[in-house]
């Protein structure tokens, strides 16, 4: 049986927690690994398992479970988690080696430009080892800080992990948050200190380093140059000898779990399942156990890492499956999946990732509010951790407020809504999750609960109706150079973060962990850590619940009319310098018009904050040059098209551009 | 062989007889009984500099030595081929512009005002112009420009402080263009125009009125003000990214212009257009043929044109503009007759942006009648009348909207660039909306 791990850090995580073994990390096997695997055999099993466009099914039986191995890849950003995991695809003969494989499993467009995984792949590979054939699922993780959640959702089906981590960079914030997860987990952790061919690298430092902060003895790194292939097969050795094989049998019921699905416009919902009992089939009919719907298995098969389909899924194994659900939500991360008439008891279902920053989309033109619902819907098809509400507001039209797991997040969806759907949108300022606990009886009657979540700052309940307003707090990890810290304390502190400890992992690297409200770190806390840091200092967060605040809303005025898509939930003592931010910044971005225009912060009736854009006096362009009037009309027609595009706010015309640079992050001076 | 020279000098000698009357001030409507599709103005750009001035990105060359024989061989065949193309009778204006054309020899210009006026009918006093710059220009040779049939010369005086003179790279000094000047009045009296500047890095307002001021006893009567735009790709552009120069404050230019125009008004010009003055009805007749969208040719290398190409069977109206590069021009125009790298058909739409767009740089902006020469169909209140947008516009007085037609007020005419997005978006809207309209010919 699987076991179940205690509640602990998993469960902070909004996660139901999951452990693929009872025993504790780091299994050392009987064999040195050099003895293990004569490279010939990997080789011809090359040949046999190679065609991923092979018309023949492959006879999944063949592999039980003992023979099974599921893993993840975790890293920080750029440690060479995509190309690790390229090798081990080529050496196992699931894509050519050629010199095109570059981060094979990255598919997105935004994933490629910006080296970040932002949706978690899997790729089966078939390796043959002393004889005997494998099959090692590698479940690709997202790698940024606001994935972490879909990175636990990989690893819920995973036994062990390889731990990538930067030979010259050494351990990262991510590394550490990386590591507890797998480790909370109960995983089997394989340290892989990769680019050791770097000429800066120094893997015994890093071993030091890793000794030190995870208490995993130095021998049991591996070192390797994922980029020249050097000593790649070893890590594949590892996976083998060090990975328990899932606890799974074949005998019970079948009892799938649910740990990411896709849309696919033709195929519908492709569900990724590990199977931790039983058997599935094309034609079974299976029942989602969350929503109690029953559905024909169209296809099953396994991911190498294009989807190859299979006659079966077995114990232990992990793959997809296509059901005809129309819908992801149909899918649902976590959901348990089990034969018809064959009801199991469900795996806890995990809960929906809980969104931590949000903001209002809305479409420039009204006009294309159905194409842009359209395209937030297709995009939500793939992406089950945003969450959609519609919104309205006087002066943006029909929209949406959309919760996002984290800034890089948003950015990404916003980018995608552009790139792949051709939609441009307005953004509103990111807010997070703030609380009131409500003291007006009526108003608790009204909501029917005494403590609220406010979404949107437009909503913010009135002081004299609060009891006390809460925010949500996050762990941070810093890891630095020491030579940043007085900087990087000071920082923090503009933070209003409290340190919670501060260690150092080597001697010269510290890692600093502090107690940050959300808001302050939400907008350009990173950037402006990378920054001062020269980009050395690296960091990464976990959820902390809720303290409370003293918060109070804040608007913006241009000429007395109220912003609504600028007005800010602020904490007290920031409301000044955030006000008088946000004006100098309207008035860098806002273009001079025909009158003079006020920009002001308010809290109620009272004005913090005041800038003033001066009104155009002169605007004309002199001349005419012999007679080229072209270049000067299609300027003059490029303006008349924006200005289809412009907002306005009483009569004042406020471009797209404007509110985006005040949203947008912008580093500490 | 054809003799140029007798029939040019004897179109010269009328010219000169003519120039001694003066233009009458009339400005819109039909100075010819030739319909608008028969007349045009022509454009003659040349190219080559002595120098290059620092914040000039208009398309000039600096030679080592000019083919002159076979620049104006070229200038006249595409003047002639392009007068042939757009059937073209009646030339009203030409405007020799550069690039430094009075760099050019006399004997070039009379040469291709030979050419036009034995191709189409150029009357006596037509206003011929030609750019000079003060180092290029003494006295002698303004004098052979004259007799060449040049009848108006604008003067490219920029500024009348040595030092701002240094700053855009002009060849010469104040005192200098002042000798020009006074020069140039005496062989042009009354169609002699002067360039001024403003809004250079550093420039204060005061001396610069100051020097405005020195400049009205000065001049003669027509002066063009205009502000500086720093263009990429030049060499102010590049110090001012630099930061070795202060970047141009707009808010002193705004200053200068509307201080500029005051002084200028209270000694009796009359601002005819965004950046240009003119007393005694000293209006330039090329200029107003732009801004009121009437038809002209582009000759010369990057040169412009808007003609319809009649002598082509065609009868949509053009934008032309010629190959750029003086060599590749002349390979063209010895090959083909023209050089005329692009032609773009301008839709109807397009061509009531350009009547508008231009139409309201002048102080009449669009009459009624104007525009109805142009849009048979939607009125200038069709169009403008119920707009909302416009309204704020009419109340806030930057625009007017009468029996005479549509314009700009004083103060609108400085802010022009902020009307026309409201009006364009809005005439792009009446456009779609418009009852279809009627099949012709149906």
């Amino acid at each position: 049986m699987w076991a179940r791990a205690g509640p602990g850090w998993w469960s902070r995580r909004t996660l139901a927690a999951w452990a693929t073994r009872s025993a504790g990390r780091g299994t050392t096997g009987a064999l040195p690994e050099s003895a293990l695997c004569p490279a010939a055999d990997s080789r011809a099993s090359d040949r046999r398992y190679s065609s991923a466009n092979s018309q023949e099914k492959i006879d999944m039986s063949r592999f039980p479970v003992e023979n099974t191995r599921n893993f993840s890849i975790i890293a920080h950003v750029d440690h060479g988690k995509s190309t690790l995991a390229d090798r081990l695809l080529e050496l196992t003969g699931a894509i050519d080696k050629t010199k095109n494989n570059k981060q094979v499993l990255d598919k997105l467009q935004v994933e490629r430009e910006r080296g970040i995984t932002v949706k978690a792949q899997t790729a089966s590979l078939f390796y043959n080892c002393e004889g005997r054939q494998y099959l090692l699922n590698l479940i690709d993780t997202p790698g940024h800080v606001d994935f972490s959640y879909e990175v636990s959702r990989s690893l819920s089906a995973c036994q062990g992990v390889l731990l990538v981590v930067d030979a010259n960079e050494g351990i990262q914030a991510q590394t550490v948050a990386n590591f507890f997860l797998a480790f909370e987990a109960q995983l089997s952790v394989i340290p892989v200190i990769n680019k050791i061919d770097l000429k800066n690298a120094d893997p015994e430092r890093v071993e030091k380093q890793i000794e030190k902060v995870f208490d995993i003895p130095s021998d049991e790194c591996i070192k390797i140059s994922a980029k020249l292939g050097t000593n790649v097969e070893s890590v594949l050795h590892a996976v083998i000898k060090r990975i328990p094989p899932p606890k799974a049998h074949r005998k019970n019921s079948l009892r799938a779990l649910v740990f990411d699905s896709t849309y696919d416009q033709y195929r519908g919902v492709i569900a990724n399942v590990a199977l931790f009992d039983g058997v599935v089939s094309k034609g079974d009919k299976i029942v989602s156990a969350h929503t109690q719907k029953t559905y024909e298995v169209n296809e099953v098969g396994v991911l190498n890492p294009n989807e190859q389909p299979t006659h079966k899924l077995y114990a232990g194994q992990v793959g997809y499956l296509i059901a005809g659900m129309k819908d992801v939500t149909e899918a649902q991360i976590g959901d348990t999946l089990y034969l018809h008439k064959q009801p199991v008891e469900p795996l806890p279902g995990f809960k929906s990732a809980k969104p931590m920053v949000f903001a209002g989309v809305y479409p420039i033109d009204q006009s294309e509010y159905n194409n842009l619902k359209s395209a937030v819907e297709k995009l939500t098809l793939n992406d089950s951790s945003v969450t959609v509400h519609r919104d309205s507001s006087l002066a943006l039209g029909a929209g949406w407020r959309l919760g996002f797991l984290g800034l890089l997040h948003m950015e990404v969806f916003n980018q995608r809504l552009e790139q792949e759907y051709n939609a441009s949108v307005i953004l509103t300022t990111p807010t997070v999750p703030y609380k009131a606990v409500l003291s007006s009886a009526k108003l608790i009657k009204e909501y029917g609960e005494k403590e609220i979540t406010i979404i949107n700052p437009a909503q913010f309940p009135d002081k004299s109706k609060v009891a006390e307003y809460l925010e949500p707090v996050v762990l941070g990890t810093i890891i630095t150079p020491d030579e940043y810290t007085g900087k990087i304390i000071t920082l923090c502190q503009t933070r209003r973060a409290v340190q919670k400890n501060m260690m150092y992992i080597d001697q010269n690297r510290v890692m600093l962990k502090y107690l940050f409200p959300l808001n302050e770190i939400v907008v350009d806390f990173y950037d402006s850590l990378k920054s001062l840091s020269s980009g050395y200092a690296s960091f990464d967060y976990e959820d902390a619940g809720y303290q409370t605040a003293e918060l109070v809303k804040m608007d913006i005025l241009l000429n007395g009319n109220i912003v609504e898509e600028l007005v800010t939930v602020v904490h007290k003592d920031k409301a000044y310098s955030v006000g008088k931010a946000i004006c100098e910044r309207l008035k860098d971005s806002l273009p001079r018009q025909l009158f003079e225009i006020a920009i002001q912060a308010a809290i109620g009736s009272k004005i913090i904050a005041r800038e003033t854009v001066k009104a155009y006096r002169k605007n004309v362009l002199a001349k005419c040059y012999g007679g080229d009037i072209t270049r000067k009309m299609k300027l003059l027609k490029r303006q008349a098209e924006g200005k289809k595009k412009l907002r306005k706010i009483g009569n004042i015309e406020v471009p797209k551009d404007a509110f985006i640079k005040v949203l947008k992050t912008q580093s500490d001076k | 062989m054809a003799l140029p020279g007798v029939r040019a000098r004897g179109w010269v000698r009328a010219a000169n007889v003519a120039q001694r009357r003066r233009l009458s001030g009339d400005t819109g409507g039909s100075r010819s009984p030739a319909p608008g599709s028969q007349r045009a103005a022509l454009y003659v750009h040349w190219p080559y500099c002595e120098k290059r001035c620092s914040y000039c990105n208009f398309n000039k060359y600096i030679p080592r030595g000019v083919e002159e024989a076979a620049m104006r061989r070229c200038l006249v065949t595409e003047a002639q081929t392009l007068l042939r193309l757009s059937g073209v009778r009646r030339v009203e204006s030409v405007f020799f512009g550069g690039g430094t054309p009075s760099l050019a020899s006399p004997s070039t210009v009379a040469a291709v005002l030979e050419a036009v006026a034995q191709k189409t009918h150029l009357p006596a006093d037509s206003e011929v112009t030609l750019e000079a710059n003060p180092t290029s220009a003494p006295g002698s040779r303004l004098a052979a420009f004259r007799a060449a049939g040049v009848n108006r010369l604008s003067i490219g005086l920029q500024s009348l402080d040595d030092a701002e003179l240094q700053l855009l790279g002009r060849t010469h000094s104040a005192s200098e263009a002042l000798r020009t000047l006074a020069e140039a009045r005496r062989l042009f009296p009354g169609r002699v125009s002067v360039d001024l500047m403003l809004g250079l890095p550093a420039q204060q307002v005061a001396p610069w009125l100051r020097r405005l001021r020195e400049l009205l006893r000065l001049c003669d009567d027509h002066v063009s003000l205009y502000q500086l735009t720093l263009e990429r790709g030049t060499a102010l552009f590049a110090q001012v990214q630099r930061g070795a120069l202060p970047a141009p404050d707009p808010e002193l230019a705004a200053e200068m212009y509307q201080e500029g125009r005051t002084v200028l008004r209270e000694a009796g010009f009359r601002q005819y257009e965004v950046s240009n003055f003119a007393r005694n009805g000293a209006l330039s007749t090329h200029n107003w043929t732009y801004w009121q969208c009437g038809q002209y040719l582009g000759v010369g290398p990057g040169a412009h044109g808007r003609f319809i190409p009649q002598g082509a069977g065609g009868h949509t109206r053009e934008a032309r503009i010629q190959t750029l590069e003086p060599d590749n021009w002349m390979k063209e125009v010895m090959l083909f007759g023209h050089g005329t790298r692009r032609h773009i058909r301008l839709g109807e739409l397009e061509l009531l942006e350009e009547v508008l767009a231009m139409g309201l740089r002048t102080d009449v902006g669009i009459t009624h009648q104007h525009w109805q020469q142009f849009e048979h169909q939607l009125t200038l209140w069709d169009v403008f009348g119920a707009s909302k947008e416009v309204k704020v516009l009419l109340e806030q007085s930057l625009l007017l909207l009468d029996h005479r037609g549509l314009r700009c007020s004083w103060e609108g005419l400085a802010v022009l660039d902020s009307l026309l997005p409201t009006l364009l978006s809005r005439l792009q809207e009446a456009w779609q909306q418009r009852p279809s309209s009627p099949v012709p010919g149906g």
